[in-house]
């Protein structure tokens, strides 16, 4: 057993820096509480000296990153509260219990701050469902979050889901919550008040998930399915009481700070809260209410049981926390008190088992700058000459073809699965450019989406990361919402290997520029590292997840059709970029090229000039131009309309890149014909060109380019392969 | 009048519930938490949607148990219109108040959109806005919706003319895709779409008022 520090996954360097804080050797309690505490997971030790560079300060911002989650200013003495972060270890050993605790964990990082949780979102990516393997991970995955979302009654009302190769055997699962809080409300982890009593609330403690911090800090190998014990189980139910006994709790005046107990369970949330209110914490566990007979203080101290809160509360007012937690049928035990001495002393027994100082688990974890290097395969995929790329002869097909790709086609199968609806708030439903969810007793909404391209940033994770914030806005934009704020989920390899720290380096500096360029703080967010496994490392992904908030919920926008004869107008120049398309990967089965490019003052020209068009109510739908180009965005819009359109393009590209070129900072846009002059010189005020493409008509999608039909389909042939798709892969041997 | 939300622990339509009748009809509305033994102040009495007690063991089977069902009983009997949705159906069904089990769908998915229902009886209190034949759109949001009766208890059914709503195709695998049935008396109903979830106009739907506007329209003081 000697160089256990080993196996609990702490370096030598690590354990030798734990002596010389303590002044001796640590025990196996605080070796525990180390190793969990200083793991990627919770130190974010390879990311912190990198995260520093994302902007976080914007006048809306109430709370940026280092509490549970953010919180922005909305008005009416409002705020919303969001936070994103993933369960991707877990889910790839046992996707449903892995798939359904990350909900459950986000949703607590929301209620913890005193908000009512008003909108789950889910960024998922997978290998591609050809396998039993995969199809088992993604059906399992969809049960689990909707299993765990339906029963809580928080409506999941978007999202994203892409399938790659890079994600077999990997696949990610990020979740985000929001929720909305009065301002003067808020909650706060800051444990503060010396001798004020430290109370464990709801669940009782087992043994499930025990390390599992340190767990989601390592590759993925064959042996990561003896970890299965590691992954923690769900119970929504109990969750649901958690949550309506803690809202009902923080109407009094009990609780000083609240945190929620997920990685790293008690250890992080006593040792985090003490840090932040520069205090102690004294903790008895044999007050602890526990599951099972015969725990240690190790599994204690490091037990993931979910659904579980540790409260800190105002001397005197115990009982005030009994009472609610009583009507709720939940546990509330007393199980220590704040301290003035700066340690988290655990006492088991009457015996003091554990005492590490709280701000050497928070502050003191090493942090590591590592090396870069640009990958060696970088300059071989960014290498594309298109006219090595014969058109195809049938672009009928072609369309067809990548309409029902696996990243294009309809979701629903996915979504359909999740209640999008309880609570009836949700305004615009899944599937749409973004999520709006009313807020009742005002006539304000919140806008919500993910996205992120993995394979721009692959690509080039600099432009790809810009790409992402920028598409994630846009989207926003596209509703009629006004982008707040962003929560990020960063999702890469082993970052000790050099080229993946190259990957999350430049990914970070992409997002920050994106930010900054686009007034957009990023206000809190999660970094998932070691996603790899024997094949490789996943392609980067840097999921946003972003809020957007819309003043008057009568003037949102969508994309569907709305009126024949409505004139089809393009925003945006269509720059002839198809490297890293959907066209690309699935017409020729290349992932090359240089993603698109981005100016982001374009950008921002084109957002304001949408969010202007929508304010003065001069445009029938709205729909952003991204994967899959003009064609696909004119399909979707067609399809949720259930109307056709005739278009005709005048361009020097080739009619294929004209269709399915990804360049960015595009929209399609419909206005009825009184109204186009109008919409096209608020247009030419701002900057971006606009072009009058056809109309809305029929039901058939007919394309001329340069005067040569292209595409002539009937809009119910294009539906079927689009919305059929993913059940269709799912159904199949 | 005065509206009844009963709140189990685990519900999650309640809130649903509570705005569809103080903002769509306009009503007095109150939450009633399970522990509650006396209903007699409430003209209407909605059992919610969600997942009471977690839907352990089936869904409904533990809230039925609930002290708060001899009360729902007793106003039953004294013929006040009750209305159980989603869950609040399979609660009615365990409870023996309306005929019948749900199980869980055929497709062994949840099933949330928005599906076309056929009008089966526009006789009782929570249809008259509608016809019969009626087709309208109301949202579904279920598990465990797969209506099951046994042949001698359908048979009895369309005797007393206890079907009020189908599915316009088979959703869930329900017998006859039965979505919504009446008891004999005529005053406990029991659906499992959302007429709560289709009450205003910026949420794209409003057919849920058909049926929750029929309640009041029906409204006698103390019941039928």
């Amino acid at each position: 057993m000697d160089k256990i520090w080993r196996e609990l996954g702490l370096t030598d360097e690590e354990y030798e820096k734990i002596i010389s804080i303590l002044g001796r050797e640590p025990n196996i309690t605080e070796l525990g509480m180390y190793s969990v505490m200083w793991s990627e997971h919770c130190a974010y030790k390879n990311s912190k000296p990198l995260l520093k560079y994302l902007p976080t300060k914007g006048e809306r911002v109430i709370q940026g990153p280092g509490e549970n989650a953010g919180v922005l200013d909305i008005g009416d003495n409002l705020a919303v509260v969001m936070k994103i972060e993933s369960h991707n270890h877990p889910s790839a050993i046992e996707p449903y219990q892995g798939a359904a605790t990350g909900v459950g964990g986000i949703i607590r990082d929301i209620f913890t701050m005193g908000a009512r949780p008003i909108a789950l979102l889910d960024s998922l990516r997978f290998g591609i469902p050809d396998d039993k393997r995969t199809k088992y991970l993604i059906e399992n995955v969809v049960a689990g979050i909707a299993d765990y979302g339906n029963c809580i009654g928080i409506p999941t009302v978007g999202g994203d889901t892409y399938f790659e190769e890079s994600y077999k055997g990997n696949p990610l699962v990020n979740a985000m919550c929001v929720g909305i809080v009065e301002k003067d409300k808020i909650k706060k982890g800051i444990a503060k008040g010396i001798g004020n009593p430290v109370m464990i609330v709801g669940a009782t403690t087992g043994r499930d998930g025990i390390g599992g911090a340190s767990f989601a800090s390592q590759e993925l190998s064959e042996e990561s399915e003896e970890k299965r014990p590691s992954v923690q189980v769900g119970d929504p139910f109990m969750e649901k009481l958690l949550l309506e006994a803690c809202l009902e709790l923080f109407e009094t005046d009990a609780v000083v700070a609240i945190q929620d107990m997920g990685a790293a369970g008690l250890t992080s949330s006593s040792c985090e809260m003490a840090s932040r209110g520069g205090t102690g914490m004294e903790l008895d566990l044999d007050k602890v209410p526990l599951r099972e007979e015969g725990m240690t203080p190790y599994e204690i101290m490091l037990s993931e049981s979910q659904e579980r809160m540790l409260v800190v509360v105002e001397k005197g007012k115990e009982e005030d926390v009994q009472k609610v937690f009583k009507k709720w049928g939940l546990n509330a035990a007393t199980i220590g008190k704040i301290t003035d001495d700066g340690m988290i002393r655990v006492i088991k027994d009457g015996k003091v088992v554990a005492e590490v100082p709280a701000k050497s688990l928070t502050e003191d974890a090493p942090q590591y700058v590592r090396e870069e290097e640009v990958p060696k395969w970088q300059e071989d995929v960014n290498k594309l000459d298109i006219n090595e790329i014969k058109p195809p002869e049938d672009m009928n097909k072609a369309l067809k073809d990548v309409i029902s790709s696996l990243n294009i086609a309809s979701k629903e199968w996915i979504y359909s699965q999740y209640d999008y609806m309880v609570r009836t708030d949700t305004v615009i439903t899944p599937g749409m450019d973004a999520a709006v969810v009313r807020i009742k007793g005002t006539k304000k909404a919140v806008a919500l989406t993910t996205d992120c391209n993995g394979r721009y940033c692959y690509l080039d994770p600099y432009i790809g990361s810009q790409i992402a914030v920028a598409e994630a806005a846009r989207n926003l934009c596209m509703v009629g919402a006004k982008p707040i704020g962003v929560t990020d989920c960063l999702n890469f390899g082993n970052p000790e290997k050099k080229e993946i720290y190259w990957q999350l380096k430049n990914s970070i500096f992409g997002i920050a520029k994106a930010c900054e360029t686009l007034q957009i703080p990023v206000v809190s967010g999660n970094v998932s590292l070691y996603n790899e496994n024997e094949e490789g490392a996943i392609y980067p992904t840097p999921v946003i997840g972003m809020a957007g908030l819309i003043e008057d919920v009568s003037k949102i926008c969508t994309m569907d059709f709305k009126k024949e004869r409505d004139v089809i107008i393009i925003l945006g120049e269509n720059k002839g970029e198809i490297g890293g398309s959907e066209y690309l990967k699935v017409c020729f089965g290349m992932v090359k090229g240089q993603p698109p490019q981005i100016d982001l003052e374009e950008e921002k020209r084109l957002q304001e000039l949408v969010l202007k068009l929508i304010d003065k109510g001069l445009i029938n739908s709205s729909h952003d131009i991204s994967e899959g180009g003009f064609a696909v965005a004119l399909v979707e819009s067609a399809i949720s309309g259930k109307k056709g359109a005739k278009i005709s393009l005048q361009t020097s590209l080739r009619e294929d890149i004209e269709l399915f070129s990804e360049s960015q900072s595009r929209a399609l846009i419909t206005v009825s014909p009184e109204k186009v002059e109008e919409v096209l010189k608020i247009a030419y005020e701002y900057q971006v060109p606009a072009q009058k493409v056809g109309v809305v008509e029929g039901k058939k999608i007919a394309i001329e380019v340069n005067g040569k039909k292209i595409i002539d389909l009937p809009l119910e042939v294009l539906e079927e392969s689009w919305r059929g798709r993913i059940k269709w892969e799912m159904e199949r041997n | 009048m005065k509206f009844a939300v009963i709140v189990f622990p685990g519900s999650n339509c309640d809130v649903d519930c509570y705005y569809a009748v103080k903002d769509g009809l306009v009503e007095e509305v109150e939450y009633v938490w399970h522990q509650e033994k006396n209903l007699s102040k409430y003209d209407v009495i909605m059992l919610p949607g969600g997942f009471s007690y977690g839907d352990y063991l089936r869904a409904g089977a533990i809230a039925r148990f609930s002290p708060v069902m001899e009360a729902v009983r007793e106003e039953a009997e004294k013929g006040k219109f009750i209305i159980g949705i989603c869950n609040g159906f399979q609660i009615l069904t365990e409870a023996g108040l309306l005929p019948g089990a749900l199980r869980k769908n055929e497709g062994l998915k949840f099933i949330c959109k928005t599906v076309s229902i056929i009008v089966e009886n526009d006789k009782t209190p929570f249809t008259t806005r509608l016809k019969k034949g009626q087709e309208i759109l109301l949202p579904i949001a279920h598990g465990e919706g797969n209506y099951y009766v046994d042949d001698k208890t359908l048979k009895e059914l369309k005797e007393n003319n206890q079907i009020v709503f189908r599915y316009k195709e088979n959703i869930n695998g329900s017998v006859e895709r039965i979505a919504g049935v009446i008891n004999k008396k005529g005053n406990v109903l029991g659906m499992m779409p959302h007429p709560e979830r289709a009450y205003a106009p910026l949420l794209g739907n409003t057919d849920g008022l058909y049926i929750l506007g029929s309640i009041v329209d029906n409204f006698v003081k103390g019941g039928v």
